[in-house]
């Protein structure tokens, strides 16, 4: 009997959960409206065969009961209502299985009108490629990607000249027009999704993979990844913008294109020199740091890590929350770098300097920083040594109070917070694993003991 | 020579009879004796993987409480738990535990065909679990790629254990294989020529069909994975590029190109799937009888019921790419996989409507075997059900990678057959052991179970439909994603506590029986299949006695009008007291004729 009671709360229970769960589709921003016709449909045939099979069975249960002194009904087999199920079955599955296939015939055929816009996934980070005014693609091969080119770009192919690049900018895609996004992996498996979109696909490494679908509300969604691809899978996320004319038109022209980003890339070291006398004064002519002044060491650090953050500061996604208060005196400091170029020759600049020591002054576990250093090492290099493909600087050498404050800064999101951030939001989701206070101190106090 | 059936060279009884301690419980060919073996064995990593749920579940509900767990702890856990539990848990003790216990007794065999190979498959699949766990003591500790091992990131840094810990995980695997196909030649040769006098192929009980299909598509399934493991091992230890392209990881070029990702998935998958049939098949023999006992009614459309489990699996080897629709395989493999996946939901569907018209018009013992079997009814149509939408292309696409896919096969595959693993644990008890195990505790055992595991894994579907990724260490950040998903968590968590917490019970109480337990006798719950009608309980060595046994008709005599008792023992000659053989004489049978 309890069997039976507590079955019959399960169905019904079920059934509420369902009609009353808030967790229901987020509002649909694509043309896939028939995907969710066809899950409703499916929940439809389902759920009703859920609630026949089962209260049949608790009926089963109640009526049937052991009675002492009955005997079971002796029937082997009833071959008329076999297949009377079998049919009703049939014509069930098939109800859900066809209007499946349409809706999937559309989506494996891409409308001609479609606008092709490439995709861009490695660990982890998402980046775009439009196709210019030729309205074709540059060829891409792994062998062309450098911290220059992180797409890969053929630089003799003449189609990829005009290719618009957005490197640290979300996804932006034209409302109302049919869109098809070229899927393409640097490293393993990713997966483009975006929940509001419905439709989803794998991005596979040595091969271009596609999906279609046609925005139809203007807004910002969160890309997720949802392929396993690694430590960082979780914090590899991005943003996609649906926009009208003219702000789409008018933000593709802003961007910049291949050539321009190569023309660019001649920095001058001497020209650097020069503008770099303004961030002595802070962090040492040698570039050294200077903790009194809490500005950390710059020695060592890349061009490419130099050039990221101080367009940051510029451009208000670091520096710019009010408890970040070392942050905000570097404000006007990159501001005083008039343009794109001056941020290159200052960077190249001090890329050039040579390395310099640093004083430890934070002791921790150490034995408990190196397991957690794990995850970081992912990103930064076993040796903390920097690795430019997953934007990721390097630890090793690095004053470690300023380790310190920029982890306790990611943890309280007075860093990395801006929408615009990617890198940083990822480093704000990673340094949420250092759940103690004290795990901060042990991961440092474990950069510490690296040589790069 | 002339021929001479097996079961009728019965000569070597003395053959069974172990000398010493080592002997019968060691390194014994005693096939109850390895099944127990595989038993406990399986069981144990089970808890181990039962373990390293709970520390993912407790790092998804407190993402800012648990320090001991990093992302790169989270991923190895959630990737150990798939295996083992897939892998190590239900398909050992499936085939390797209850396919080692019931195939001879139930045929009538005195042991299997090949004994030593027996004996040498259980040892071999205990090597493999230690190299297995030993991947956890490793520097950089076991793979964390998800059990999938999806390459190219399996082998490459940025995934946790990407050197040492695959390395013993592809090894482990390969060594399983080996275990599992030295048992299953055993366990396939012994249904088809050691069934005793009178045991046609129609004749045996649903449970025996049901190994005996998982078996055979293990036989044919597992090479697959064996392949791609020495592919892949390849790929880690020679530098090949069987599936790996050329990449930029972590700013270098590994020396790798030309090889493509999708070949892993087809073959993982080609495995993949006949896998889920593999741990579902003797689920759904083994309930089939059970539920049979104890309603005291023949199974309902036996004949059906053989053709189901042997359509569905011979279907499983078609339908394996409705795991990579989203892949980015060629999209119009979709047409064809998305059909005969749903295909495959019918024959499914007679076996749930075949279990549930057994129980109609019969006289039902709720006994604590009967009690899991029915929960087995609800769960499995819950997770077939929603099957239907994951095998459909298109309703697949926003649901794939969401927790929607975590609950359909944690319901399908991990609830449906651990109920039936519990309730032919409860079933056999007795007759392993010759005691009775805490009635009131399995009951206990049994509702805690089935409710905790039912309201475990409803929620996930709608988190699912939401929209919320699998595989997320946390959810921080995604707009879409609202506070009350987390409180959904939370209580998803307790509810897994609740579970984990309850399977003492279980393990008490079989352990608390072997002692105290009240002598069962040799058939308490009155079934007629042969394990039940052996001369001793539990069974010595050689089962039979001197003299083998005899079968004159099916395994579901229940309740046949004009008869004595409800139930008419399976070696029980026929005195014309209105046995009905049914319709089951007309079968086939090409070993015997």
């Amino acid at each position: 009997m309890a069997l039976a009671v507590v079955i019959t709360l399960l169905i019904i229970g079920s059934l509420i959960f369902h009609f009353v769960s808030p967790w229901w589709f987020t509002p649909i921003a694509s043309n896939w409206t028939s995907i969710d016709d066809t899950i409703n449909l499916t929940f439809i045939v389902t759920g009703i065969v859920f609630v026949l099979i089962n209260s049949f069975l608790v009926y089963c249960v109640v009526k049937f009961r052991y009675k002492e002194g009955e005997r079971a009904h002796y029937e082997p087999e009833n071959k008329k209502l076999e297949v009377g199920l079998t049919a009703i079955t049939s014509i069930g599955v098939i109800a859900m299985l066809a209007p499946g296939l349409f809706v999937w015939a559309n989506f494996v055929d891409v409308p001609d009108d479609a606008i092709e816009v490439e995709v861009v996934g490695q660990q982890w980070r998402w980046s775009y490629r439009y196709p210019g005014d030729d309205e074709v693609f540059g060829s891409t091969d792994v062998s062309h990607m450098t911290d220059e080119n992180p797409f890969g770009i053929n630089p003799e192919d003449p189609n990829g000249q005009d290719d618009v690049v957005v490197y640290d900018d979300g996804l932006r895609l034209l409302k109302g027009r049919p869109v098809k996004l070229l899927l393409r992996a640097k490293d393993v498996l990713h997966n483009f999704t975006v929940a509001q979109f419905r439709v989803k696909m794998d991005m596979v490494p040595g091969m271009v993979t596609y999906l279609w679908l046609e925005p139809t509300v203007t807004g910002e969604y969160d890309i997720l990844c949802e392929e396993l691809c690694g430590i960082g899978h979780y914090a590899m996320r991005g943003r996609v913008i649906v926009e009208e004319e003219p702000a789409y038109s008018n933000w593709l022209a802003e961007q910049t294109t291949f050539a321009q980003t190569v023309r660019e890339n001649t920095a001058d070291i001497n020209t650097g020199r020069a503008l770099y006398a303004v961030c002595a004064s802070c962090h040492g002519q040698e570039g050294e740091g200077n903790e009194a002044l809490n500005a950390p060491r710059l020695a060592g650090m890349s061009s490419w890590y130099m050039e990221s953050q101080i367009n940051k500061y510029k451009n208000g996604m670091r520096g710019a929350h009010e408890e970040d208060v070392y942050g905000r005196q570097m404000v006007p400091m990159a501001a005083t770098l008039a343009n794109e170029a001056a941020v290159k020759n200052v960077a190249a600049y001090i890329a050039s300097m040579a390395d310099t020591t640093v004083t430890e002054t934070i002791a921790g576990n150490i034995e408990n920083g190196r397991r957690l250093y794990t995850t970081c090492g992912a990103c930064h290099g076993k040796q903390g040594q920097g690795i430019w493909s997953t934007d990721a600087p390097r630890l090793a050498g690095q004053n470690d109070w300023y380790l310190a404050r920029q982890l306790s800064n990611f943890k309280n999101e007075i860093r990395g917070y801006h929408s615009s951030d990617a890198t940083g939001k990822q480093m704000l989701l990673l340094s949420k694993m250092l759940k103690q206070e004290s795990a901060i101190n042990d991961v440092v106090a474990y950069i510490n003991t690296l040589q790069p | 020579m002339a021929f001479v059936a097996l079961a009728d060279r019965d000569n070597d009884a003395h053959l069974h009879d172990p000398e010493t301690f080592i002997t019968k419980y060691v390194w014994s060919q005693d096939h109850k004796v390895i099944a127990i073996q595989y038993g406990v064995v399986s069981i144990f990593v089970g808890l181990i993987a039962l373990a390293l749920s709970v520390m993912m579940r407790l790092q998804l509900a407190f993402p800012e409480s648990f320090s001991f767990i990093t992302p790169n702890d989270y991923y190895q856990f959630v990737t150990m738990h798939g295996m083992i539990m897939v892998v190590y848990l239900l398909t050992a003790l499936f085939l390797g535990g209850f396919g080692n216990y019931l195939i001879p007794l139930m045929c009538g065999a005195r042991d299997m065909v090949f004994p030593y190979l027996n004996m040498l498959s259980f040892w071999t699949y205990f090597l493999s679990v230690i190299i297995l766990l030993a991947s956890f003591f490793v520097p950089g500790g076991p793979t964390g790629a998800g059990w999938t091992l999806y390459p190219p990131q399996t082998i490459l840094p940025g995934t946790p254990g990407n050197e040492l810990g695959i390395l013993l995980m592809l090894l482990s695997l390969a060594v399983f294989i080996v275990a599992f196909t030295m048992g299953g030649l055993n366990y396939v040769t012994t249904i088809l020529q050691a069934r005793c006098r009178g045991m046609t192929l129609m004749r045996m009980p649903l449970s025996i069909w049901g190994i005996f299909t998982a078996t055979v598509l293990g036989l044919l399934a597992f090479p697959a994975l064996l392949v791609s493991a020495i592919m892949m091992l390849f790929d880690l230890l020679l530098g090949t590029s069987f599936f790996m392209p050329a990449i930029l990881s972590m700013g270098e070029m590994p020396d790798y190109q030309g090889g493509t990702p999708i070949l892993f998935q087809h073959l993982f998958w080609f495995f993949g799937h006949p896998e889920v049939y593999i741990v579902a098949l003797p689920a759904f023999g083994i309930v089939s009888d059970i539920l049979s006992v104890h309603a005291r009614k023949n199974i309902f459309g036996y004949r059906m019921m053989v053709w189901a489990i042997v359509g569905i699996g011979a279907l499983s080897f078609v339908v394996w790419a409705h795991h990579m629709y989203v892949s980015g395989m060629n999209p119009y493999f979709g047409f064809f996989f998305a059909t005969t996946t749903l295909i495959i939901a019918i024959p499914t569907a007679i076996k749930v409507y075949n279990w549930v018209l057994t129980l109609w018009k019969g006289n039902i013992r709720l006994k604590v075997p009967m009690l899991f079997s029915i929960g087995f009814i609800f769960t499995f149509t819950h997770g077939g059900l929603t099957g239907l939408f994951l095998g459909n292309v298109t309703v697949d696409l926003p649901l794939s990678d969401t927790y929607f896919v975590i609950g359909h096969f944690h319901m399908v595959m991990g609830v449906s057959p651990v109920l039936v693993l519990f309730a032919a644990i409860y079933h056999w008890y007795p007759k392993m052991t010759g005691k009775m195990y805490n009635v009131p505790m399995a009951k206990a055992h049994f509702w805690l179970t089935f409710v905790s595991a039912y309201s475990l894994y409803l929620p996930m579907h709608y988190l699912g439909i939401l929209g919320v990724p699998r595989r997320y260490f946390a959810y921080g950040g995604a707009e879409f994603i609202p506070a009350s998903a987390q409180s959904l968590n939370v209580g998803i968590t307790m509810a897994s506590i609740v579970l984990a917490t309850v399977q003492l019970l279980f393990i008490i109480n079989l352990i608390w029986a072997l002692k105290n337990g009240k002598p069962s006798g040799d058939n308490p719950w009155e079934a007629t299949t042969l394990e039940w009608q052996t001369p001793e309980t539990p069974p010595k060595h050689g089962n039979w006695g001197p003299e083998l046994p005899e079968v004159y008709r099916w395994a579901y005599d229940y309740s046949v009008p004009g008869a004595k008792l409800d139930y008419i023992p399976q070696n029980e000659p026929h005195h014309g007291q209105g046995s009905v053989e049914s319709d089951s004489d007309d079968a086939v049978d090409e070993t015997k004729v």
